[in-house]
């Protein structure tokens, strides 16, 4: 009831097409929420769960399919005034977010009937949590940047503590959720010194602002930066912000580790190049210094703590810090190709990393504790196929020729050389050969001969319907980066050119 | 006027902080930290900001204090017995880096001009008597429309998660744990 002497608030138009794909994955967490209402005791919820989130993962697809119909031929523009920005970037990282989303659902069937975890909440929570990132994807405000933050980051909080009956599983909830609610709340600091600085939390306007305005004393301006980047580093697990890392990628159950390390870094280095590289791309004679320290730390730190590891999953872990680096290096360069290089980069990791987790958690068993270099003896004799799927991807992640990682580390270091970022391309070959010693660890546990005396027997390695497909698409996708990089990099490459300024 | 009440409150709001941080008795640090939250809405209110104010007392000075002394009760950590297991590395550390950061904000708010932007983006305030629901309301369901409706996700998190935790924790008691897992029988015979 509207009463005499106040006007009615003009509602801004609701453009649908902007926000499709993340209301095709929430409205499919809010069904599987209502059917595990409505038919609790049926034992087929689980698997009719699985199902419609697959199934609002395609929708979601078909939607990121229109927009970047659309983007394509009309460019890039901005919707719901101003807070989301329709372009080919987010489209390109929202692609990357929905294939590693599905293969995580995918890993995630079969590993919680093993665990008998079974529970229609945990696709809901992941739906949730993939919602969040595709709104960081096309987030074009800071303060939406914040929010999609926090709704992948508290999702990712109960995944993590999903498995309560492991300690390690609720201590690496407890441990991400504390040390995020910390960066969190540096994020917003950096937002709120931003804010007072330009007078927008808008990116675009911030831009606009900064081209407009020279600040005189941009002391503010340079705090809130550094917060930005604080907290965003948290989420990319780029050095020194890296320490949660190790133990939640080692306790969190392995399928969540895959959707973390793949579908957050994602999503967070698009709010990363969103805001340094976009928003700020005026100052980054100063931002750049502090990308080029976070990237040269994470390539060392991510490759040398991984090498005194014994337990593949925290290498694994330890080595996600120095993809990080990688990505970072791309970023620093602060152009076009760097973006791009970006890009792709972040899209072969996702599909790496799903596969090398996908394997972790196949030879851990039921328990999910077989994670240590011990346990992978002699396993290219019990299960050649799984053993050479597992070299595959750490070949790739290491960057050899004719995998998607050699292409993606390629691109970063000529994006670093284009600017004349020696070192740092140095830099990121080094950490590649400390890399590829790593993985060769793994790789030469696994074609040993199998330890008859120490090893006791576990129960026999199972691979369902769904971890299966899901191997075969990672497999399939990183040798397609690898043969003919070609077409992902025009995409990543028109990705970056409609970028929505 | 305006200085005395700026300083009392600021004052107020770092011994409250500070307060925090150094009680022994959980309760003590959560009623220095009202003190810092309520401080704090003053100073909202001296700034014609009444509705964050309000705001401000509600949901952080009292609902948040009471939850925090109602887990404080429950849990029975009021006996004062503090875990002092900080390493003295990191209380050094910590102190170092506290210092720098101070240092750091000192250094910026050298300038008398050390904040050059743009003033009053939202507009004005509007009268004093209406205080500003208005203007926030209006922001809110224009500009930030969406960032509004954003948050419905994150409660629908919220409460799906929280049930998630809750319950498996009281339903699953008995669940044998993952030691017991590994050794059941018929888990381990030879594939």
């Amino acid at each position: 009831m509207i009463g005499a002497g106040v006007t009615p608030i003009a509602h801004a138009p609701v453009d649908w097409y902007a926000i499709a794909p993340e209301i095709a994955l929430f409205a499919a967490a809010i069904l599987i929420v209502v059917l595990r209402s409505v038919a609790r005791h049926d034992p087929k919820v689980h698997q009719a769960s699985m199902l419609i989130a697959i199934a609002g993962v395609a929708a979601s697809a078909l939607f990121t399919g229109v927009q970047w119909a659309f983007v394509h031929s009309n460019g890039p523009y901005q919707a719901m005034s101003g807070l989301v920005a329709v372009d080919g970037f987010g489209v390109f990282v929202k692609s990357v977010i929905l294939g590693a989303t599905l293969l995580a659902l995918l890993l995630s069937g079969g590993y919680l009937r093993r665990e008998h975890l079974e529970s229609p909440e945990y696709f809901a929570l992941m739906l949730c949590s993939a919602t969040g990132m595709m709104l960081m994807a096309s987030a074009n405000d800071l303060i939406t940047i914040f929010l999609s933050l926090e709704i992948l980051s508290i999702a990712l909080y109960v995944l993590a503590a999903f498995d309560r009956r492991r300690l390690s599983s609720q201590e690496a909830g407890l441990k991400y959720f504390l040390l995020g609610s910390f960066s969190s709340a540096v994020f917003l600091y950096g937002i709120a010194l931003v804010y007072g600085a330009t007078g927008t939390t808008r990116l675009s306007g911030i831009a606009q602002f900064l081209a407009k305005i020279v600040l005189l004393h941009d002391g503010v301006l340079f705090v809130g930066l550094a917060l930005l980047l604080v907290g965003l580093g948290f989420k990319v697990a780029a050095a020194p912000f890296h320490m949660w890392t190790p133990d939640v990628y080692q306790g969190a159950p392995t399928p969540v580790t895959a959707f973390m390390a793949a579908a957050t870094k994602a999503a967070a280095f698009a709010a990363v190049l969103r805001i340094f590289v976009g928003a700020f791309r005026l100052y980054d004679v100063d931002w750049r210094p502090a990308v080029f320290g976070l990237a040269v730390l994470s390539l060392l730190v991510g490759s040398i703590a991984a090498v005194v590891q014994t337990d593949v999953k925290r290498m694994l872990a330890y080595q996600s810090i120095s993809h990080a680096g990688y990505v970072l290096i791309g970023v620093q360069a602060a152009t076009d190709k760097g973006t791009s290089a970006a890009l792709f980069y972040v899209c072969t990791y996702a599909v790496m990393a799903t596969g090398a987790f996908a394997i972790v958690m196949l030879v851990a068993r039921r328990g999910d504790d077989r994670h240590e270099l011990t346990d992978y003896r002699g396993l290219a004799s019990a299960r050649p196929v799984l053993a050479g799927l597992l070299t595959l991807f750490l070949l790739a992640q290491a960057g050899v020729p004719l995998t998607g990682g050699f292409v993606a580390k390629l691109s970063v270091f000529s994006a670093a050389i284009d600017v004349g970022q020696y070192w740092l391309a140095l830099v990121g070959m080094l950490a590649a050969v400390i890399g590829a010693f790593v993985y060769l660890r793994i790789v030469l546990a696994m074609y040993a001969p199998p330890d008859d005396e120490a090893a006791p027997e576990g129960p026999r390695i199972v691979v369902d319907a769904g971890t299966g497909v899901a191997l075969t698409i990672a497999a399939g996708a990183i040798v397609f980066l690898g043969v003919v990089p070609g077409i992902v990099l025009d995409f990543a490459h028109a990705a970056t050119q409609l970028l929505a300024r | 006027m305006e200085a005395v009440v700026f300083f009392v409150c600021g004052a107020a709001v770092i011994i409250g902080a500070l307060g925090v941080i150094a009680g022994r008795n959980p309760v003590h640090s959560a009623l220095f930290l009202l003190l810092t939250l309520v401080s704090i809405a003053v100073l909202y209110l001296q700034q014609h900001a009444a509705l964050v104010a309000a705001v401000q007392i509600v949901v952080y000075a009292s609902a948040i204090v009471v939850l925090f002394l109602f887990v404080i009760t429950l849990l029975g950590v009021d006996k004062g017995e503090a875990p002092d297991d900080a390493h003295p590395v990191q209380q050094v550390a910590a102190v170092v880096l506290g210092v720098l950061v101070l240092t750091g904000i000192l250094v910026l708010v050298h300038g008398n001009r050390w904040v050059t932007g743009a003033h009053s983006t939202r507009g004005a305030l509007g009268a004093a008597d209406s205080g500003n629901v208005e203007t926030l309301a209006k922001s809110l369901f224009t500009d930030f429309v969406w960032a509004f409706e954003m948050t419905a996700v994150l409660l629908v998190i919220a409460v799906v998660g929280s049930v998630v935790l809750a319950r498996r924790s009281g339903h699953r008691a008995d669940a044998p744990s993952a030691e017991a897992h590994a050794t059941e029988p018929g888990e381990r015979s030879p594939a």
